[in-house]
């Protein structure tokens, strides 16, 4: 391999860079002000918060607002926590991120590499359901998740993000997959694999950066969905609508502290996300299969 | 009836047909070229060998077997491919067992395959690598263990050397050549590139718009070209072609040329036949070789013609001088030996190898056969 440099930035003097740095760390405080103020928050007793000290550290340091919101918080008319709708949301959104993964790999193997007539058109209307806004949808969903006898179960939902990401994720693959060289395909005919064989042998092994973008994508999407789970959810909420009605109570009194920390809990887990998956992001696994 | 036998091919994409009625039977062990410029069908007849593209009419049969309709897989060939086509994720050597472990190869014979063409090929060092490690050359033998290991009865060729540079394609060519000579192997291989066409195949067959134009041994397509198509795809630089009226000058066909000044000279043919087209228009072709300085003629031809013309320009190529003159309105080039002492812009006396020389019918460009 050549010894060329990789380093492509524009030499600057010391006192640019740390000019630059300066500007660097300001903005990075600067968003990182909603956090610090979340974080603190959760972690102060009510009283110290209502007397106006938002942006001090706390006085007396507690977890009490943690383990409140996490199981004892009065979430609608139970006392339950965000606990239960928690383990709703992970079992809602752990197969509906896969199975629309996986789908929108195989809508995007057979739409580049088993070409059919007709077949742009097909890829045409599925990005099309890529625009289509959620509101619009609301009521035929229910009308077909009542028929299906799916309404206001995790299931129902798990059906609901599946249908309305296989738009995104088939996009993904699909434009992933048109740049990996077909006599690949042709090839492994040849050695006699089939269809599922080269999906699961040749093309899968490399859609590791891809896989990325959608499961993070369809995380980060179906976790955050207030308006499927709000409509649909039944007695099985997600995670965000329970936030809602957590933090949008308007009897008693309003716990700051635990709202903060029930906030929190509600975005760890694209968090968790974006840090574990976003190192594979940029992997170049396709290096060297074909001289370019 | 052949080892590969295509009948009657034609190839379609809706109206536009790419393949017309090719009638090839390549016998075993034969190395067999398909040649001709981007678009012409080669590519596409490889396929459809392969099963990769379906066959709009005719039929191709491996060893006497119909294979139309038969899976890539299932005809017993091997494809080597343009870019290699390697599986990026898997190591040399589960590239080039990959295709025994889909047919159900235990996996000790596979080992033993892979060892022993593996060392035919030298790369028994780099079967633990993935192919992002290799060199071009070293892809390109790993392309080409992986269709040996299957042991097929065809090998199929797409442009394998396209992707090296230019000394390594003559190293691989060589290569290639060698390993047909052990193995006896049979080979079909496509290009566009007219040398390696000549070097490998045993016979060549020059496609163009989707005709096959000529179908036969190296030596008769480059001395005997069935059209002015093969005459001027075959052979570097081109066969030249001057148009030209044949006369009849002491009972022998004569071809009439004009030099750059003017002046008409005659040049006598080998071909008696040629008589019948005594005061027509022909197109005469012949190969720069065949123009020489006086010394350098082929002292074998029994009908050297002495033509004189002034030289337009000179290029020395080091081996050779390539000498540019008008002939007919036509730029002619002669490839003379390095130490020809031609000048630009003078006149020179160049000797003309006119055994070498073919006729074409202008009408139809198709060489006049006497």
């Amino acid at each position: 391999m050549s010894a060329v440099t990789q380093d492509t930035a524009v030499s600057t003097s010391r006192a640019t860079r740390v000019f630059l740095y300066l500007i660097l760390i300001l903005f990075a405080l600067f968003y990182l002000l909603p956090l610090y103020v979340m974080g603190v928050n959760s972690l102060k007793p009510l009283p110290e918060i209502t007397g106006g000290n938002m942006m001090a550290l706390p006085s007396t340091w507690t977890l009490d607002p943690w383990r409140s919101a996490w199981s004892t918080a009065q979430i609608g008319v139970e006392p339950t926590g965000l606990r239960p709708y928690f383990l709703n949301s992970i079992l809602m959104v752990v197969p509906a991120v896969a199975i629309s993964t996986v789908v929108g790999a195989l809508n995007g193997y057979v739409l580049t590499k088993w070409r059919f007539r007709g077949d742009t058109w097909v890829f045409g209307l599925m990005l099309f359901s890529c625009f289509i806004p959620f509101q619009i949808v609301l009521i035929p969903m229910a009308v077909v998740l009542g028929k299906l006898g799916l309404a206001g179960s995790v299931p129902g939902l798990i059906l609901v993000h599946v249908v309305y990401g296989i738009g995104f994720t088939t996009l993904y693959f699909r434009n992933y997959y048109a740049s990996f060289p077909t006599e690949l395909i042709r090839a492994a005919q040849i050695d006699g694999a089939g269809f599922f064989r080269i999906f699961w042998r040749i093309l899968l092994p490399v859609s590791g950066p891809i896989a990325v973008v959608s499961v993070i994508w369809q995380f980060t999407n179906i976790w955050n969905d207030f308006l499927f789970g709000v409509s649909f959810g039944g007695t099985s909420q997600p995670m965000t609508v329970a936030l809602n009605n957590l933090v949008q109570s308007s009897t008693g009194v309003k716990e700051y502290n635990v709202h903060f920390a029930g906030a929190i809990l509600a975005a760890l887990p694209t968090l968790f996300v974006y840090i574990v998956a976003g190192r594979y992001f940029v992997r170049g696994l396709m290096a060297g299969s074909v001289k370019g | 009836m052949g080892f590969l036998d295509i009948r009657n091919v034609t190839k379609s994409y809706g109206n536009v047909q790419v393949l017309h009625r090719v009638d090839i039977a390549v016998e075993e062990g034969e190395f067999l070229v398909l040649v001709g410029p981007s678009g012409c069908g080669k590519s596409t007849l490889l396929n459809m060998i392969a099963g990769l593209e379906a066959i709009t009419g005719g039929e191709i049969a491996i060893k006497n077997r119909v294979v139309n309709g038969v899976h890539p897989s299932k005809r017993n060939i091997a494809m080597v491919f343009q870019s290699y086509a390697l599986y990026p994720n898997m190591t040399v050597g589960q590239n080039m067992t990959f295709g025994l472990e889909m047919h159900g190869v235990p996996k000790p014979e596979r080992d033993k395959a892979l060892a022993s063409v593996a060392k035919l090929l030298q790369i028994d060092h780099l079967l633990d690598r993935k192919p992002g490690q290799l060199s071009g050359g070293q892809r390109q033998r790993v392309a080409m263990g992986r269709a040996l290991v299957r042991n097929p009865d065809v090998f199929l060729f797409d442009e394998p050397l396209s992707n090296l540079d230019a000394k390594l394609r003559v190293d691989m060519r060589t290569e290639i050549k060698k390993l047909h000579q052990n193995l006896k192997t049979t080979i079909v291989y496509v290009t566009h590139d007219q040398i390696e066409a000549m070097t490998l195949s045993t016979r060549i067959a020059v496609m163009n718009k989707g005709h096959v134009q000529q179908l036969g041994a190296p030596k008769e397509i480059y001395d005997t070209p069935a059209n002015v198509f093969v005459a001027t795809f075959m052979g570097s630089p081109a066969m030249n072609i001057v148009p030209a009226t044949v006369v009849m000058e002491g009972g022998h066909p004569h071809a009439a040329v004009t030099g750059a000044d003017g002046a008409v000279q005659h040049l006598r043919f080998s071909q008696p036949g040629l008589a019948a087209w005594k005061g027509k228009p022909i197109l005469l072709g012949i190969r720069p070789e065949a123009i020489t300085d006086p010394e350098g003629a082929d002292r074998k031809s029994g009908n050297i013609v002495a033509l004189k013309n002034r030289v337009t320009v000179t290029e020395p190529a080091g081996a050779d001088t390539f000498v540019t003159m008008t002939l007919s309105g036509k730029d002619v080039i002669a490839r003379m030996r390095a130490d020809a002492a031609v000048t630009p812009g003078e006149s020179f006396d160049f000797a003309v190898n006119m055994d070498k020389a073919v006729a074409f019918d202008p009408a139809t460009e198709d060489r006049i056969t006497a």
